[in-house]
């Protein structure tokens, strides 16, 4: 097949449906290597959409090439659990061992390497993406053999299978994990019900959003159920991209019957007939096994036309993101959803009367439509007894970071900090945590009584440890280039904001600061915190300050003096200059501090 | 009762165009009003060669060479108060253009292989001439900057309004109408 008609047979096969360009672009690429300016000239006219929609999309997200990146595409994950464990140096090796430049495709054409963000496997790193499938436990001699494929260039089929292993890790297991539940007994008990009592079992459960809101999901699905529209969506967020967290890949890959069966009650609940599952490109690996899941279920009467043989249809289509953390939020989501760069909307309205297509959607995360089959095959009442007062149920954690034994554990609600610091075995002293991934928190050592729970500290499930040897500062700085990278650039305080902010903590890792760098870090996290658009922006500055709150000195040994200081070497800013006149006399010179 | 004490100001361009001065001066008849309050030491308009100490200084344009950086310190070293005005002393503006070129680029393609120059022109490197930096910078890159007055130019009114603020002890505050980047 030429490139034409492989072009047109991507478009064929979505029907040159716009809303679906993110599948046709995923698709074309994962069959061209690259987007070519023509090839996008060609979907834009396949489905009907200005040549410059097109691009603006392709150009959003980082999984999308407007430029070739070479036969092998490797990209580092970097988060602050892969820095701890080497990826820096495994990266400059393996940039040696290729003569090339991180962010530089090779002269010949051959590989393109960088950083990425997070990608999931902090339990197993130091983790990467080639050609978008997750290679995990990066060691020197798997740097050296990927360096001798690739310049041999074997083909991915090839490699070594175990580099692809990626393990589940489950250490401690709980109601959710241990659920004893077959497929279908969930939609047998919710049938029986019927949806509005469903609806109110899951209300009496307590079960609240676990992508860290903590929203009432009976609440949402009654909104949702009772808002007005051609059609209903359900849509499972399977967007994981908080850096550290992990759970919904395990979940995803061994409990995916209890997601896949959670969307079909959530259908039921708010009557939907399509539910639709937005997978992080990261996970890509997954979708062939989750699709034989939903192949299998279809079979089985769960899915498809008369589920169980009741009056309901309903059916669940995966889609692919392309790595972009802002699509973790549901309305950026959705705009992703309908083949548009992932700009959260402006709310209200909220998805639950105006989403997908502009119809009435309920957005769930993947562990909370896993419990949902909880409450159903086991009722409201029982599983409200499960965790504290005001956070019904338990919670995944994903461990990483500085312990023995990194992975998922799940406790019920209001578990304490040092629970599972000693359960996962913390190294050495503990110096910090971080809970709910950088927009979360930081706690330092004494905070370890506090509880995992909405009463206290809310989260999405990341739980990063860091013991005594680790430096603070740097944890934030890695979170302030994380946001710097992932900021949808719509509005302007997030989009300089987080910007400024980065270069602010260079500053400092570069000992060029002053107090006075620190006095503009709060202004900025007041400022982002007020102004931006979205809760990327608004939580962006969450490590620096609790960083600068709980762990002052890291910041303060890094100052140059109290005064002002520049970012930058004055006198080596007139090296050109002498180089070209070929002065070098007294005023040829500038010193950094009068 | 003792007449209250002028504030001093001192104002002065490094790497800009006079425009925002120009703009200064199109507080018009105000200005009379404002001698009331101010009074100046080096700008401009006095033409007094070095800044004493002062309440308030007045900074319009980048940093783009060695002087400018002398100049800039002299009035940090002085002012209680400095004030970043309009589009290149807040961020580099139209000088720093150049930023995206490399420095020994420019100066080769101007002074040496440029054609219309006279036969055996060479980069200028007489002591007496500062030496330009490597990339032009917004004042707040090399000193503290205590206010920042945008635009290109500021307007008159913006400015009067900046300053009257100033000095009547209320953080300056622009508001609509006045802030705008037509």
């Amino acid at each position: 097949m030429n490139e034409q008609e492989t072009i047109a047979a991507v478009l064929e096969r979505h029907n040159h449906d716009g809303t679906r360009l993110m599948q046709i672009l995923r698709e074309t690429q994962e069959a061209l290597g690259w987007l070519a300016p023509e090839t996008i000239t060609a979907i834009s006219k396949g489905i009907g959409w200005p040549r410059a929609k097109v691009e603006g999309t392709a150009a959003f997200y980082s999984f999308f090439h407007l430029r070739p990146r070479g036969k092998y595409c490797v990209l580092w994950s970097d988060n602050i659990t892969d820095r701890m464990l080497g990826n820096r140096e495994l990266m400059q090796r393996l940039c040696e061992k290729l003569w090339l430049e991180p962010g530089r495709l090779s002269e010949d054409g051959l590989v393109f390497v960088n950083t990425t963000s997070c990608t999931g496997m902090c339990d197993q790193g130091p983790a990467l993406l080639v050609n978008y499938r997750a290679v995990t436990r990066m060691t020197i001699d798997r740097v050296d053999e990927m360096a001798e494929l690739i310049r041999n260039q074997v083909p991915l089929a090839e490699w070594p299978a175990e580099w692809f292993r990626v393990e589940d890790n489950i250490r401690r297991k709980d109601a959710l994990l241990d659920h004893g539940l077959v497929p279908g007994e969930a939609l047998a008990a919710a049938f029986a019900r019927g949806p509005q009592a469903l609806i109110e079992e899951i209300k009496a459960s307590g079960l609240r959003g676990r992508g860290g809101a903590g929203f009432s999901t009976g609440l949402k699905w009654e909104y949702c159920r009772a808002a007005p529209g051609e059609a209903h969506y359900v849509v499972c967020n399977a967007d994981e991209g908080e850096p550290g967290t992990f759970k919904d890949r395990v979940l995803l890959t061994s409990y995916a019957d209890l997601v896949f069966e959670g969307m079909t009650l959530a259908g039921y609940a708010v009557g939907a007939q399509k539910g639709l599952m937005y997978l992080r490109g990261e996970y890509r690996y997954l979708k062939e096994a989750l699709e034989s899941v939903l192949a299998r279920r279809r079979s089985e009467g769960l899915l498809g036309r008369r589920i169980l043989d009741q009056d309901f249809d309903f059916d669940i289509e995966i889609h692919l993101g392309a790595g972009a953390y802002v699509c973790g939020e549901e309305s950026a989501l959705i705009e992703s959803l309908e083949g548009k760069p992932g700009r959260p909307r402006i709310r209200p309205p909220f998805p639950v009367t105006c989403g997908y297509l502009n119809q009435p959607t309920a957005v769930n995360n993947v562990e909370t439509l896993a419990a949902a089959c909880l409450v159903a095959a086991k009722g409201g009442a029982w599983y409200a007894k499960l965790g504290t007062a005001k956070s019904a149920g338990t919670k995944l954690l994903s461990v990483s970071g500085d312990v023995e034994r990194p992975g998922i554990y799940e406790y019920p609600f209001g578990v304490s900090v040092r629970q599972v610091l000693e359960d996962a075995g913390a190294k050495n002293c503990v110096q910090g945590v971080q809970v709910s991934g950088p927009s979360g928190v930081t706690l330092s050592a004494n905070e370890l009584e506090r509880r995992i729970c909405f009463e206290d500290i809310p989260t999405a499930g990341a739980f990063m440890v860091f013991d005594c040897t680790r430096d603070m500062f740097e944890v934030a700085r890695n979170f302030a280039h994380f946001f710097a990278h992932e900021s949808c650039g719509f509005c302007t305080p997030c989009r300089v904001g987080t910007q400024v902010v980065a270069r602010l903590m260079d500053k400092l890792a570069t000992n060029h600061g002053s107090p006075y760098d620190i006095d503009e870090l709060f202004k900025m996290h007041r400022l982002m915190q007020g102004a931006s658009h979205c809760g990327l922006g608004n939580s962006a500055c969450n490590p620096i300050f609790d960083t600068l709150t709980k762990f002052r000195p890291a910041y303060e040994k890094r100052l140059k003096s109290l005064d002002y200081e520049p970012a930058f070497d004055l006198d080596a800013a007139l090296s050109q200059a002498r180089q070209m006149t070929g002065r070098d006399d007294a005023a040829a010179h500038l010193l950094n501090v009068e | 009762m003792s007449e209250k004490k002028k504030l001093r100001v001192a104002t002065t361009s490094l790497a800009g165009c006079f425009g925002c001065h120009m703009s200064f001066l199109d507080i018009d008849e105000r200005l009379i009003d404002l001698l009331e309050l101010i009074e100046f030491d080096r700008t401009p308009l006095t033409d007094i060669k070095h800044c004493g100490p002062c309440d308030l200084g007045i900074i319009e344009g980048g940093v783009c060479n060695a002087e400018n950086v002398h100049v800039l310190r002299e009035f940090r070293k002085n002012c209680k108060v400095l004030i970043a005005m309009g589009a290149c002393a807040v961020n580099g503006g139209l000088p720093a253009q150049r930023n995206h070129l490399d420095l020994r680029d420019i100066l080769e393609v101007v002074y040496e292989t440029e054609g219309s120059l006279a036969k055996g022109a060479h980069i200028p490197n007489d002591p007496e001439l500062p030496l330009p930096l490597n990339k032009v910078h917004p004042i707040h890159e090399v000193v503290k900057v205590d206010y920042f007055l945008p635009g290109c130019p500021p307007s008159g009114d913006a400015i009067w309004k900046f300053l009257t603020d100033l000095i009547a002890g209320r953080t300056p505050h622009l508001g609509h109408g006045l802030l705008h980047y037509d």
